[in-house]
């Protein structure tokens, strides 16, 4: 279970999180929903360890993230990102493999390759791709060789920040449902942020709402639209008029 | 009185920055070291940074050689004839060659070609968050990209002085017997003769010294970089001129630390 307590951070004047207080059971996906500049990748990034929170208390499987032994830790994740951050000056095919051609997960080379050429085509990408670099995909494909890389290692814990941003609703809907499919097949813990209603349905168990540094709702999918709070109901609805100012 | 507070208040705060940014930097230094001498090590990465800083940079390297050497010998012949001192143009080329200009040109080759590349390079990964994708893949940053670039520098950079002090004296001695009328056997004898083992030592030394600093300019200012576009080119632009500034500073100082030997 991943657990942040009473997390702050602030860069600056902008105090982003003010006291973020949420539960992430195992094996569940948590969808984290909220405007621009609310600090949703802030708080994925304080979970992974790549921003430190100013105060309060992040664990996994009550161990303080802060304290675990760094390497152990991130192996346990895989991650999704905006844009894909593919490294270009490797072909797709090492770009999956990436965390099985180095470290304590090395493998042998033509075994990394078979896992990369599986995990491509578990995304629904031919085998060519392998030997293509990331500059020569479409923002699809890179998301989808994105998809493949964070799962490469078959990683407890999953973390998608956009998935779905800046790709057509045809290719988002591809990546919604490929990303439940891995998540439930894997047994993942997934958490994801997003503004994206259809990911959101598509995606969540569960579903929390940032707003003004701290969570302002949680709770199952299902309850979302009966929640009675305005909020998230003028978030989910798209509304312009409401608690939430339109311009921020 | 408040323009002379003002004043030296602004001159506390350039103070305070100046001092914040080299411990800043001396602590990068420091951690990159670290990650060169213990392991994982990216022997991949080391061979690729090697043959783009080392090899890549032959043809400029050369060229900037061979043209400064021609050019030194012109006009130390031409200095020369004032005193009747042409005849030691060889010597002189030599030497101006091996403890000067061969190291700084070389430095400022690479400043301009390695430390740019490296800076915009390491800033774009950050930019599109192939930094933080590496941490995650449980690959540390400074290990991966910063520690072979830098290695790679100290070993190839001392090479391409080396092969810039030659290109540099045989530009001198093309200059010398093509147009100026120089025996070519007295020539090279002359230039031979007369270098001696410190003056190498102190070429290949600045050499390495250099390498570093560019080296090092390029992966803090690109690990430091600001976001988008503008940080990317912000992140080139000061590794360059930090780069420049601290190679000329830097002859200047092992310049004075070798003639106190």
């Amino acid at each position: 279970m991943i657990r942040m307590e009473n997390v702050h951070k602030a860069f600056g004047p902008n105090h982003v999180l003010q006291g973020v207080n949420l539960e992430i059971p195992k094996g569940t996906s948590m969808v984290i929903i909220g405007g621009s500049g609310t600090g949703k990748s802030v708080t994925l990034k304080c979970v992974l360890g790549l921003i430190h929170p100013d105060s309060g208390k992040i664990t996994l499987d009550d161990e303080d993230v802060t304290k675990a032994d760094r390497d152990a830790f991130l192996a346990r994740f895989g991650m999704l990102f905006q844009g894909g951050a593919l490294f270009d000056s490797l072909p797709v095919w090492q770009n999956v493999a990436f965390r099985l051609l180095r470290g304590s997960l090395k493998r042998p080379k033509d075994e990394a390759r078979e896992i990369a050429v599986e995990k491509l085509r578990r995304v629904g990408l031919k085998a060519d791709v392998a030997d293509k670099f990331p500059g020569e995909l479409s923002g699809g494909m890179q998301k989808r060789v994105g998809l493949a890389r964070a799962i490469a290692a078959e990683p407890e814990i999953i973390f998608f920040d956009e998935p779905t941003t800046g790709l057509d609703p045809i290719m988002s809907g591809v990546i919604n449902d490929l990303i439940r499919e891995i998540v439930v097949e894997m047994g993942a813990t997934a958490m994801t942020i997003t503004h994206d209603m259809s990911s959101v349905r598509a995606i969540a168990d569960n579903v929390a709402m940032l707003h003004d540094g701290v969570i302002q709702w949680t709770g199952p999918v299902g309850d979302m639209d009966q929640s009675g709070d305005p909020y998230l109901e003028q978030f989910i609805q798209g509304r312009a008029e409401g608690p939430i100012e339109a311009v921020r | 009185m408040s323009y002379i507070l003002g004043f030296l208040a602004s001159l506390g705060r350039l103070t305070l920055n100046g001092l914040a940014a080299l411990g800043r930097l001396t602590t990068f230094a420091g951690q990159t070291f670290m990650h060169i001498l213990r392991p994982p090590y990216y022997p991949r990465e080391l061979l690729i940074a090697l043959l783009q800083i080392g090899w890549m940079s032959l043809p400029v390297v050369g060229l900037t050689a061979l043209f400064t050497g021609g050019a030194l010998a012109l006009q130390i012949y031409a200095g020369g004839g004032r005193f009747n001192a042409e005849a030691v143009m060889p010597q002189i080329v030599a030497i101006g060659m091996v403890r000067e200009l061969g190291p700084v040109l070389v430095g400022l080759m690479i400043a301009a070609r390695v430390t740019s590349s490296i800076a915009a390079e390491i800033a774009t990964m950050k930019v599109t968050e192939q930094i933080d994708a590496l941490v995650t893949l449980s690959t540390h940053p400074m290990k991966y990209l910063v520690a072979p670039r830098v290695l790679a520098a100290l070993i190839t950079v001392p090479v391409l002085v080396a092969v810039g002090d030659i290109i540099g004296i045989m530009g001198g001695f093309t200059v010398a017997v093509q147009n100026l009328g120089f025996n070519p056997a007295t020539y090279l004898h002359n230039t031979v003769n007369f270098l001696e083992m410190r003056d190498i030592v102190s070429s290949l030394v600045k050499g390495a010294a250099f390498g570093v600093i560019a080296s090092l300019m390029g992966c803090y200012f690109g690990m430091n970089s600001g976001r988008g576009a503008q940080g990317v080119g912000r992140a080139t632009k000061s590794s360059v001129q930090a780069a420049a500034v601290l190679i000329l500073a830097a002859n200047f100082v092992l310049t004075g630390v070798f003639f106190s030997l």
